[in-house]
């Protein structure tokens, strides 16, 4: 067994023991039981493991300890950008000002927190050149249903009733016609280019007196910056529509390009993927919402006012009848808010417009390097991601993309996004980031021309790999196809990692 | 190759005309894309269906997709093993992984279909 291996170890359940604990916490009274009424008492006692708290403590940073993060390694995952994130951004979000306000707290002792929030909201209106922001979306896919609802208020506004319908090119993020269908239009899928554009042919067929929006990942899901825009805008609002822009990859057009000053009406923001918030894992997120003048009336409430003497407040109840309401509890995930206020307030204009061309320039130099290494779809110059395919050395060698990627991990690094977008067979969508060295990409490079060649020379090493991983290549079709979600005690053929 | 005797769409799919009553499936093609097929959704029986719209839902370890129905007609039968076993679709998709019977409402429908030779030549293409 590897040393990794040793540490995926048993379970806590398995390491339980009648009687075993941690023995410091105070003891209820001999009578507590006696003081619940009997129809309030369990039959049994719940069947939690029974461990000490050092084999607790040990069995939780061991497990720790095999988690890959960009904390430990390079992490070009394409479409999430998985930038380093500054730890004085942790800082910031732990000051007791900050992390110990109560939600409830009444504006008067809550004015540092309220003014942060407001400043946050010029800062990403600036940025998106947006007229205001809403901060309440608690993640990206909440933001774009905010968007949308705004915008199903818009059109309801005029009597404009017949808008029934929401555009959606075919590169764009599932999560666009999720949030189409969740605000109740109807999804019209809209085919790409063969240059990964907008089919501007196609669009223009299916934009109508039906449509209320289109939605715009630019640069796109293939890393493109859509060239078409101006004359795709321009269509839609013709047509009296609005034009959404979902603002996943951010990370590309800082300082460079502001989706509202080319007409976007409304445009949703991952703080977690440009502002080195955390990512995911279930916990708190946060997805800002910037509008246009069109929809600034109907933006959540409460709003987050300044007074003409400085000072700041909430909107009250039933004050802006126009708003569609609240999205989320309190003003939103305030922790998450105060970690983009620090890396904004921490790079400055000039700063985030270098992030923007560094993570610009870090992928077209991959991009460049790799090119006599796998497929390049899309030979013309990429934004912050680029797509690479392994179709050729599919057909050479049997080695698909999900090989390679199992493949890196041997060479010590998280594997790309692989089959996204749909669009591009055998897909691997790389995105370094801004905060990589060009000795990281540099050998990032080195290990995948290893890897193809390894795809020629011994095959059967890629099929089976990972080789070097915690647990071998894990069997994603049963899993999917039998989950079986609850722990047993392992046994045999069960056993992770027989080796 | 693809069967001779059925007729095939841009989506994929493949019918057998037999009589009105025709027989769907996706091809080896779709399968291959797909990957690894886990769940399968198909219409309830009685259902009418419109040619070339979503009725059902294939759901691989890479995307979930949309079933279309290559033809209008009402659903009389539906494969009821593939939700024990969606895999068929990948390992026999012409034969045991068959998804819907339909009744159909317009037999010119499947004429203006493709043939095997000019699905091959889409395949090709792509």
């Amino acid at each position: 067994m590897t040393a990794a291996g040793d540490r995926l170890g048993p379970t806590l359940f398995e390491r339980s023991r009648p009687g075993r604990g941690g023995g410091k916490v105070p003891h209820p009274p001999k009578d507590a039981l006696a003081r619940i009424p009997a129809g309030q008492l369990r039959a049994e006692g719940p069947r939690l493991p029974e461990v000490s708290e050092p084999e607790l403590t040990r069995h939780y940073v061991n497990l720790s300890q095999l988690n890959y993060a960009v904390d430990t390694g390079f992490y070009p995952l394409g479409s999430c950008t998985m930038k380093y994130n500054p730890k004085i951004d942790e800082w910031a979000a732990r000051l007791a000002g900050f992390a110990a306000l109560h939600p409830f707290a009444p504006d008067a002792v809550a004015q540092g927190t309220l003014q942060l929030l407001w400043e946050l909201e010029q800062s990403l209106a600036e940025i998106g050149g947006m007229k205001a922001v809403t901060l309440q979306p608690a993640a990206g896919a909440q933001g774009e249903l905010t968007g949308i609802l705004m915008v199903r208020a818009y059109h309801l506004s005029r009597g404009d009733t017949e808008r029934s319908e929401v555009l959606v090119p075919d590169s764009s993020h599932g999560t666009n016609p999720a949030t189409a269908s969740m605000a109740g239009f109807k999804t019209v899928t809209i085919p790409s280019a063969p240059d990964g554009g907008v089919d501007v042919e196609a669009f223009r067929a299916a934009l109508g007196p039906r449509t209320a929006a289109i939605m715009i990942t630019n640069p796109s899901t293939v890393g493109l910056f859509e060239a078409r825009l101006c004359e795709l805008l321009d269509a839609v609002h013709e047509a009296g529509a609005l034009a959404y822009m979902d603002g996943a990859n951010l990370n590309a057009i800082m300082g460079r390009f502001k989706p509202g000053e080319s007409g976007f009406d409304v445009m949703h923001i991952n703080v977690h993927k440009t502002f080195s918030t955390p990512h995911g894992g279930g916990g708190p997120g946060a997805g800002p919402v910037g509008v246009g003048d069109k929809l600034l009336p109907f933006l959540p409430s409460p709003r987050i006012l300044r007074e003409p003497d400085g000072r700041f407040r909430l909107e009250t109840v039933g004050e802006r009848p126009t708003s569609i309401g609240r999205v989320r509890a309190f003003v939103g995930n305030t922790g998450v808010l105060v970690r983009a206020y620090a890396y904004i307030r921490a790079h400055g204009a000039s700063g985030l417009t270098e992030v923007s061309e560094d993570a610009v320039l870090a992928a077209n130099y991959l991009k460049a390097r790799l090119s006599d290494v796998l497929d390049v779809p899309f030979s013309r110059p990429c934004m912050h991601e680029f797509v690479a395919s392994a179709a050729s050395l599919k057909a050479a060698t049997g080695i698909r993309t999900l090989d390679i990627a199992k493949r890196l991990i041997d060479y010590g690094f998280h594997p790309p996004t692989i089959y996204f977008p749909l669009t591009v067979e055998e897909a691997l969508l790389i995105e370094p980031t801004e905060t990589e060295s060009i000795e990281t990409l540099d050998a990032f490079v080195e290990a995948l021309r290893l890897i193809v060649a390894e795809a020629h020379a011994d095959p059967d090493l890629l099929h089976s790999a990972p080789h070097s991983s915690p647990v071998r290549r894990l069997d994603e079709a049963t899993a999917a196809r039998q989950p079986n979600l609850r722990w047993s005690a392992m046994t045999g053929s069960q056993t992770p990692c027989p080796d | 190759m693809v069967p001779q005797d059925l007729r095939y769409t841009k989506d994929h799919e493949w019918v057998r005309i037999e009589g009105d009553m025709a027989t769907v499936g996706i091809t080896d093609y779709a399968a291959e894309q797909l990957g690894d097929i886990v769940f399968v959704e198909l219409p309830e029986l009685g259902r009418s269906v419109t040619q070339f719209t979503a009725v059902g839902v294939i759901e691989s370890v890479k995307a979930v997709s949309d079933l279309f129905a290559p033809v209008s007609g009402e659903v009389v039968e539906s494969n009821a093993e593939l939700s024990d076993a969606p895999e068929m679709l990948n390992s026999d998709p012409y034969g045991k992984g068959w998804m819907l019977r339909l009744k159909l409402a317009d037999l010119s429908q499947a004429d203006a279909l493709m043939d095997a030779t000019a699905y091959e030549a889409l395949t090709a293409e792509a």
